[in-house]
This record gives C-alpha cells, sequence and structure tokens, in this order.
C-alpha cells in the first residue's frame, strides 16, 4: 500500500522512474512538409501562371483545357486593356491514376504536356508536381495548367504552389457538391459551373446551386459555360489572361 | 485525407524528438486536430495503432484534441463559431472567409522516458 494516500498503487515502481518521464511541448505542424514544397514550387512558378484544376472524375476537366488549349492566343487577346506576348507560352501536367489518355487528347493542342500516373496515389502532391515540371521548359512559360487526379476529396489539401485553384462542378452532379465536400470548395479561387448545354436535360436547379457556392465559398468567382459550345468562355478567357498578364509582376 | 500518411509523419517527427532527449520509449501523444482540416480524428486514432507497432510509441496513448473553428465577421468585428460548414455571422448573417482558428494540425506534446 502507499504510504502516502493508502492506495493499492504498486510502491516497487520507483519515484526515480517516474520522474524520468518527460513531457516535450512541440506544436509542430503536420502539414508542413507539403507546404514547403509548395513554397518551393511557387518560386518556381514566379513567372508563369499556374493553375490547379479539381473536379470529381468526368465533370469535364480535359474537354476545357483542351479547348482553352486550342484557343489559347484568344485568351491571349481577350483582355483589350492589356496586351501581352503571343503566341502563349502554355505547358500542361495531368494526373491520373493510370493510363495516358489525358496526355494524348491535350498533346494534340500542339501543347508540351507531362502525364503523371500516380498509381494508387489519388493526389497529386507539391513533390510529384516539381518532378513533372522538371520536364518542361518552365522558363519559357506563361502558363502552366495542373490537372489534379478526379477527386473532390484528397487533393482539398495539398498545395501544390498553384496560383489560381479551379474547382469544376457539371450540371450532370447536381447541385449539392458544394454542400458535400466543403473542403475543397472553400480553397477555390474560382468556380466552374461546367456542361450547362446540358443543364435542362437534367433539371439542374441553377439558383439552388448558386445559392449553396454563397454558402459555403462566398469567396469563389463562378463561371458558368459549356467547353463543347463554347458559351460561356469569353469571361473565363478575359479572368485568365488577366492573370496571365499580372503574373508578369509577381515578385518572386 | 490521408490519415494514415499524417500519423506516420506525425510519429517519425515524435521518435525523432524522443531519440534527441535521450528517451527510449513514448508514452503518450497528444495531436491537435482542427475541425476545419479535413482530417477525421478516429481515422488518426485507427492509424496510428498500425504505424506505431514494433516502434518505442507502441502502446502509448494517443490524446486527441478537437479545435472548434473560430472566423471572424469584418462588418460586426467579432469572431464567432459557426455551428457547420456555413460560415454565418450570427449577428448580421454574413458568410465569412476569414477563419482564424480550426485549420491546424500538430503533433502538441510527448510524454517520454
Amino acid at each position: 500500500m502507499c504510504g502516502t494516500c493508502r492506495c493499492q498503487t504498486d510502491t516497487s515502481i520507483s519515484t526515480s522512474e517516474i520522474a524520468a518521464h518527460q513531457l516535450l511541448q512541440l506544436h509542430q505542424n503536420l502539414l508542413t512538409k507539403n507546404d514547403r514544397l509548395a513554397e518551393h514550387n511557387r518560386t518556381l512558378f514566379r513567372h508563369l501562371l499556374a493553375i490547379n484544376i479539381l473536379s470529381s472524375p468526368g465533370a469535364g476537366k480535359t474537354t476545357l483545357v483542351q479547348r482553352l488549349l486550342r484557343e489559347r492566343d484568344l485568351m491571349a487577346g481577350a483582355d483589350p486593356l492589356h496586351s501581352h506576348p503571343i503566341p502563349l507560352q502554355a505547358g500542361v501536367i495531368v494526373g491520373d491514376l493510370a493510363s495516358d489518355r489525358d496526355a494524348q487528347r491535350l498533346r494534340q493542342t500542339g501543347v508540351p504536356v507531362v502525364q503523371i500516373n500516380s498509381g494508387e496515389l489519388c493526389h497529386l502532391e507539391a513533390d510529384t508536381v516539381a518532378q513533372a515540371a522538371q520536364q518542361l521548359d518552365l522558363a519559357n512559360l506563361h502558363l502552366l495548367i495542373i490537372e489534379n487526379v478526379g477527386n473532390l476529396v484528397c487533393p482539398a489539401a495539398f498545395d501544390l504552389g498553384e496560383d489560381l485553384r479551379l474547382v469544376l462542378m457539371s450540371v450532370t452532379e447536381g447541385e449539392d457538391k458544394p454542400l458535400k465536400y466543403p473542403t475543397l470548395f472553400k480553397t477555390a479561387h474560382a468556380v466552374i459551373i461546367s456542361k450547362i448545354d446540358l443543364a435542362d436535360m437534367v433539371g439542374f436547379k441553377r439558383d439552388e446551386a448558386l445559392r449553396h457556392l454563397h454558402l459555403i465559398a462566398p469567396q469563389a468567382l463562378i463561371f458558368e459555360l459549356s467547353a463543347t459550345t463554347g458559351e460561356g468562355l469569353a469571361s473565363f478567357y478575359a479572368y485568365l489572361g488577366q492573370a496571365i498578364f499580372q503574373c508578369r509582376d509577381k515578385t518572386p | 485525407m490521408h490519415e494514415v500518411g499524417l500519423m506516420q509523419t506525425a510519429l517519425t517527427m515524435a521518435l525523432n524528438h524522443a531519440q534527441a532527449a535521450g528517451a527510449s520509449r513514448i508514452h503518450d501523444l497528444t495531436l491537435r486536430v482542427g475541425m476545419a482540416s479535413g482530417v477525421v480524428p478516429e481515422a488518426l486514432a485507427f492509424a496510428f495503432d498500425i504505424v506505431s507497432a514494433g516502434t518505442a510509441a507502441e502502446g502509448a496513448e494517443l490524446r486527441l484534441e478537437t479545435i472548434p473553428t473560430r472566423c471572424y465577421c469584418p462588418h460586426c468585428q467579432q469572431e464567432f463559431q459557426p455551428a457547420d460548414w456555413v460560415y454565418e455571422c450570427p449577428n448580421c448573417q454574413d458568410i465569412s472567409t476569414d477563419i482564424r482558428q480550426g485549420q491546424d494540425l500538430e503533433l502538441a506534446s510527448l510524454e517520454v522516458s
């Protein structure tokens, strides 16, 4: 029995053993590793506009990127108040678990594309993007498009060093995506509602979608477009064109 | 989220700190998980059992402190704690984009010997 309070503590544990326990106050951020690598990417990308495009599988990322690249010189001239070098030099990094079909489609636009096959990894991270970027002539690019793995969950937490994070949601996915994936939508600079040519056919409730976006992601600009018909692309190109121009003045 | 990878990172940090302090066993780890971080505490606990096996942290107690989300309303000039993922100011109903607390994920402390 313990001599102090008469509890049944095993007094064979010496006080010196108990006193040897140290309490270490650390307060160490667990997300530092990717964040540090992302800042390194930011330095690499300082002279260009880097965009991270995210969505669920099948929302239309590749189709939009394909159209954007085909019309990239339209983008260069889209904002009449600013001028920047034409032709626009672009590069793409695309992530998928397997296959290089997206890269093949995008290469048809004449732009260099690096395909990352992430294997079991369901999102891109700053280090894999840095490695892929080494295969591009970054110094001579104005625009780097990173097409993330189709996934609304995991990519949210991984800063890739991008300037703009664009989240796509297609009208065929309904109105609830922002409510269901708040973590991702709260990190978006812009949300693109895609496939608007199909909106009536699928009974898309536009007002509800916009209301959900306002509740969850009030910080995000909203673009509504169709990469197949071209509707709504003009204002999106103006936005990107202005962002590309502003990148020339980015401080390193 | 990737709780196994995060737990592995936490464990590596913990083992390094324990070694630096001249300790051979970790008895207790405390993690602070922000409610807006997107990380699920239960998944961290599950991951800990797996990754700590065979290490100096095997059998250690894992404490998970949940840190509530706090936002700031620039119109009312005050902080508030949102009820859910809609960061609505209880005073003026504006939606806040200024998160002051809740996004952190940290290895707070260790008890070693």
